[in-house]
């Protein structure tokens, strides 16, 4: 590309008349300007953002629907699980026994097993009811979001925690 | 002994091609790069396995920062900014800020608006620098005084008939409550659709998630 082909053919006048030009190289040393084009493009690799944000989408529930319009949940597919400090997670299935006896601890390593679990056992009356309490964080949140994502859960709720809950899961921490 | 004279070759390679490729790589580099949307407030946003893109006009932002301050802003077009103005002029209007239509322009022009009420004013006379994550906040850590509910309202009138995609961006160690105020804010006001903002995700081999997306459906929540 760079070069051309500046031979003199045969079909150049070759006579006395014809003054012979002084023959210059075309060849253009491109080191330099690979240099430089090397240079910009590490300059935008760097700069360049490839990863664009994405967006989950989240609907809320409306306060305001009576009491006696709202779906009841089937406890045997209920799972209920509850967000705490530094990352812990409990869970339930059912409903709470009095005794606290199925209340167990996990963590966002483990929870997934136990969501499919619970998902091939319960199967379409599956239920995953997410509470977190005043001490977990926004990641905690999104992550266990993103766990429905992962795991499939189709109907899933996010409810404020009872006291009696937010109780238990301080109690279990402080140990 | 005379070994045999090995032909002397140049040593100069020939480099249109690297040259080709190289400007090759820029240009689709320079193409591709889209200058970083100024971000006065770092946010680090939690990952997700999401596949759907954040929308990036007609976006009514509330950020909320790993301090738990919560700061709203608008998309950056045009379109939006006059959305931003009309909500401005609505909440001056309704809380008898007092603010001139000059200070309201100022504001329009800040990256977000990042103080409680009482003090718009100030902030209007805040140099662009000051502008940032030092800001208190707008008031939205205790039920009773959550003007978020207040900008929400403002928003939706703005917005009338228009398309508006409320989205959240909180950090990674944001705590809970002020999550969930924010969540009260747009309860109040009848929005129950909303997107927050995450990074992208691979979604983890052998979930359920995965074999479904594996056998060709695609994931329908």
């Amino acid at each position: 590309m760079a070069e051309m082909d500046t031979s003199g053919s045969g079909k150049h006048k070759k006579g006395p008349g014809v003054k012979k030009g002084k023959k210059l190289s075309t060849k253009v040393d491109l080191t330099p300007m690979v240099d430089l084009g090397f240079l910009l493009i590490t300059f935008f690799v760097f700069t360049t953002t490839m990863s664009q944000p994405v967006a989950m989408r989240l609907a809320l529930p409306d306060d305001k629907v009576k009491d006696e319009d709202q779906n009841k949940i089937k406890q045997s597919g209920a799972l209920t699980l509850l967000l705490g400090k530094n990352n812990n997670v409990f869970y339930y299935e059912g409903e709470l026994a009095p005794d606290a006896s199925n209340f167990k601890s996990s963590n966002f390593k483990d929870i997934r097993d136990e969501i499919q679990h619970k998902k091939q056992q319960a199967d379409t009356n599956l239920v995953v009811v997410i509470k977190p309490n005043n001490e977990s964080n926004y990641k905690n949140f999104i992550d266990i979001l993103d766990e429905m994502r992962i795991n499939v859960v189709k109907r899933y709720a996010v409810v404020d925690i009872s006291d009696v809950e937010d109780q238990l899961i301080k109690k279990t921490e402080g140990e | 002994m005379s070994r045999p004279k090995i032909a002397r070759k140049s040593t100069s390679v020939d480099m249109t091609a690297m040259c080709d490729v190289a400007f090759l790589l820029l240009s689709f580099f320079i193409l591709t790069t889209k200058p970083k949307p100024s971000e006065a407030v770092p946010i680090s946003t939690p990952k997700s396995v999401e596949n759907k893109f954040a929308p990036d006009k007609n976006l009514v932002m509330i950020s909320l920062n790993k301090d738990n301050h919560v700061y709203l802003s608008v998309g950056d077009n045009s379109g939006d900014r006059d959305k931003k103005q009309a909500m401005l002029e609505d909440v001056n209007k309704a809380n008898n800020l007092g603010l001139s239509s000059s200070e309201i322009a100022t504001l329009t022009k800040q990256p977000f608006i990042g103080t409680p009420l009482a003090q718009l004013k100030q902030q209007a006379h805040l140099p662009v620098e000051q502008i940032s994550s030092k800001l208190p906040g707008i008031p939205c850590t205790d039920t009773t005084n959550n003007q978020m509910t207040e900008w929400i309202r403002a928003a939706v009138a703005a917005y009338q008939g228009t398309k508006m995609d409320l989205i959240l961006k909180g950090d990674n160690v944001a705590t809970y409550p002020v999550f969930k105020n924010i969540l009260t804010a747009f309860k109040k006001n009848e929005q129950f659709k909303f997107q927050m903002v995450t990074n992208q995700s691979n979604v983890p081999a052998g979930t359920d998630l995965y074999k479904l997306n594996m056998s060709g459906k695609a994931a329908q929540m």
